[in-house]
């Protein structure tokens, strides 16, 4: 029986930067993980969407373009809409700590910002899944 | 939040409703060889058969999942309701993997009569092939009308799923290098329809050209009797050939119901059970601590591989 981690990695609205995700996309591969890419410019609902298909242990957003605090409370509400409220949900990019302590509030699990390690981020994410147990 | 778990028997009513979430659960638990999984499977089985299955095939970058997002759209058009498993090759190194096909069909997410799933090859006990049918069924379960398997072209587990599919299509793209893709990944023969995919080339011609005398010279043969498959040309830049693409699918559905056709659709059956039984035979043996017991005598010579294998296999078949 596998134990594959599922990731979906999301770049949402105008934010073009995706040095980042890309990285994050590698670093997760490279440990053993299933990572799924939205590509660029989605909606929310789009990536929820594909979130839900997907079934993902995971959706992670990346974010450098400021907008964190319009995007996670239309993610959170997509996601209770489709009755995945147990999904993961991470934030990773540049962002302001005022933001950051918002969004963990609202639910977001764990926010990684700029020159996060990669094995930092892979046992963060290991660690979340782990935490929250077979599905 | 966390919840409790929930049964996968308890999954099924939703999943038959439509419910994304329980469609998409249920797979992830057909994908990971979940134990648990295989009585609602076997509900699952008896209700449906329903859904057409298309697989489709080729060398990466041949031009699948762009032709797959064209594909889906005249089939909305219809009205029918579609869902895609996109399969990639996992990392050999880490197992891991990046699946990057849903980027190319990111304008279908958002269409309510749409599915779209991302599958690694491994990950899967006994193989693939074995989870991506019990996926096939789910999604049929669901309502879905057409189910539309995209697979790289390359690698036995790969061609396996090709084969177990309805409909196997086989794509070849013009200009990456080797003429006939198809010959050199070894998959001709599996081919019901040919597509040359990119059209809008003007070296397609020459790719057409290759793959109907390659047919005419006797070079591969259909899996399902008495059909020719056809070779047709198809561009996702300029949208063209999907009509003809959907009507050979509707034509060699017709052979495939039709007497001859049921062979197949036996033959389908046949590779599944014995996929599944690779599957369980493959847990048990990975269960098996009378590996070290006996590699330790194989080792010392006392026995041989062939006498141990044969004494661990008779012992894991007397048990239930
Ligand atoms: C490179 C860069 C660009 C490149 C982007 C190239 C590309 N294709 O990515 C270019 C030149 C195109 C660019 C353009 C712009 N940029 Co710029 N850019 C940067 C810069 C210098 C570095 C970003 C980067 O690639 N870092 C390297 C990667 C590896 O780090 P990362 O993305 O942060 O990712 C790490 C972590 O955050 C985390 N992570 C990231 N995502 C995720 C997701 C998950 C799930 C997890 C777990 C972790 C995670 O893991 C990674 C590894 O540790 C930053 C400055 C900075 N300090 O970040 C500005 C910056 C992001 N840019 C900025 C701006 C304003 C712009 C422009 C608007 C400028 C303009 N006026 O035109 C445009 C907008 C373009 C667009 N359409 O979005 C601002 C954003 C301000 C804000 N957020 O409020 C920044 C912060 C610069 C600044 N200080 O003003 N930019
Ligand atoms: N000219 C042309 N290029 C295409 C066409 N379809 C796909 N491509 C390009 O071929 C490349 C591979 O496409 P993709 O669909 O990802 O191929 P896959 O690996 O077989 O799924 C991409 O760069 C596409 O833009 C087409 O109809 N015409
Ligand atoms: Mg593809």
């Amino acid at each position: 029986m596998s134990t594959q981690i599922r990731v979906l990695l999301a770049k949402v609205g105008l934010d073009g930067h995706d040095r980042g995700v890309k990285v994050v996309a590698r670093t997760l591969r490279d440990a053993g993980m299933d990572v799924v890419y939205s590509g660029l410019h989605r909606t929310p609902e789009e990536v929820v969407t594909a979130a839900v298909q997907e079934d993902v242990d995971i959706l992670g957003v990346s974010l450098l373009s400021g907008v964190q605090m319009t995007v996670f409370p239309k993610i959170f509400a997509l996601l209770r809409q489709h009755k995945v409220e147990d999904m993961i949900v991470v934030a990773g990019g540049v962002m302001p700590d005022e933001d950051v302590e918002e969004l963990k509030r609202m639910g977001v699990a764990e926010v990684l910002l700029q020159d996060t390690p990669p094995q930092y981020i892979i046992e963060t994410l290991t660690a979340l899944v782990a935490a929250r147990g077979p599905r | 939040m966390a919840r409790p778990y929930i049964p996968s028997l308890d999954l099924i009513d939703p999943a038959s409703k439509g419910e994304t979430w329980a469609i998409a659960r249920l797979i992830s638990r057909a994908e990971a060889g979940v134990p648990e999984v295989r009585e609602a499977i076997g509900q699952i089985y008896k209700r449906v058969g329903r859904a057409h299955v298309v697989g489709i095939t080729g060398v990466p970058g041949s031009g699948k999942s762009t032709m797959v997002n064209r594909l889906v759209r005249r089939l909305l058009d219809d009205g029918l309701r579609v869902a895609v498993v996109a399969i990639d090759p996992s990392s050999p190194y880490s197992g891991g993997s990046i699946l990057g096909d849903r980027i190319r069909m990111s304008d279908l997410v958002m269409h309510p009569n749409v599915f779209i799933r991302s599958m690694a090859t491994r990950g899967a006990v006994g193989g693939m092939a074995h989870a991506a049918l019990d996926v096939v069924d789910i999604l049929d379960l669901a309502g879905f009308d057409k189910i539309i398997i995209e697979t790289v072209g390359v690698g036995q587990d790969e061609v396996e799923i090709a084969k177990a599919s309805h409909t196997t299509v086989v794509v070849s793209a013009p200009g990456l290098g080797d003429e006939i893709q198809a010959i050199k990944a070894g998959i001709l023969e599996i081919a019901d329809i040919h597509v040359v995919s990119k059209c809008d080339r003007s070296d397609a011609n020459r790719t057409l050209t290759d793959i109907k005398m390659m047919l005419r010279d006797g070079v591969g043969g259909a899996l399902t009797r008495g059909w020719a498959p056809p070779v047709i040309g198809t561009s996702s830049l300029d949208n063209e050939g999907f009509e003809e693409l959907v009507a050979a699918f509707e034509q060699h559905l017709a052979k495939l119901d039709g007497a001859p056709g049921i062979e197949r659709r036996e033959q389908i059956s046949i590779f599944r059970l014995r996929k599944a039984a690779e599957a369980l035979m493959l847990e048990k043996l990975r269960t098996e601590s009378d590996f070290e017991t006996y590699g330790q005598r194989v080792a010392a010579r006392q026995t041989d591989p062939y006498s141990a294998a044969s004494a661990i296999v008779k012992h894991f078949s007397t048990e239930t």
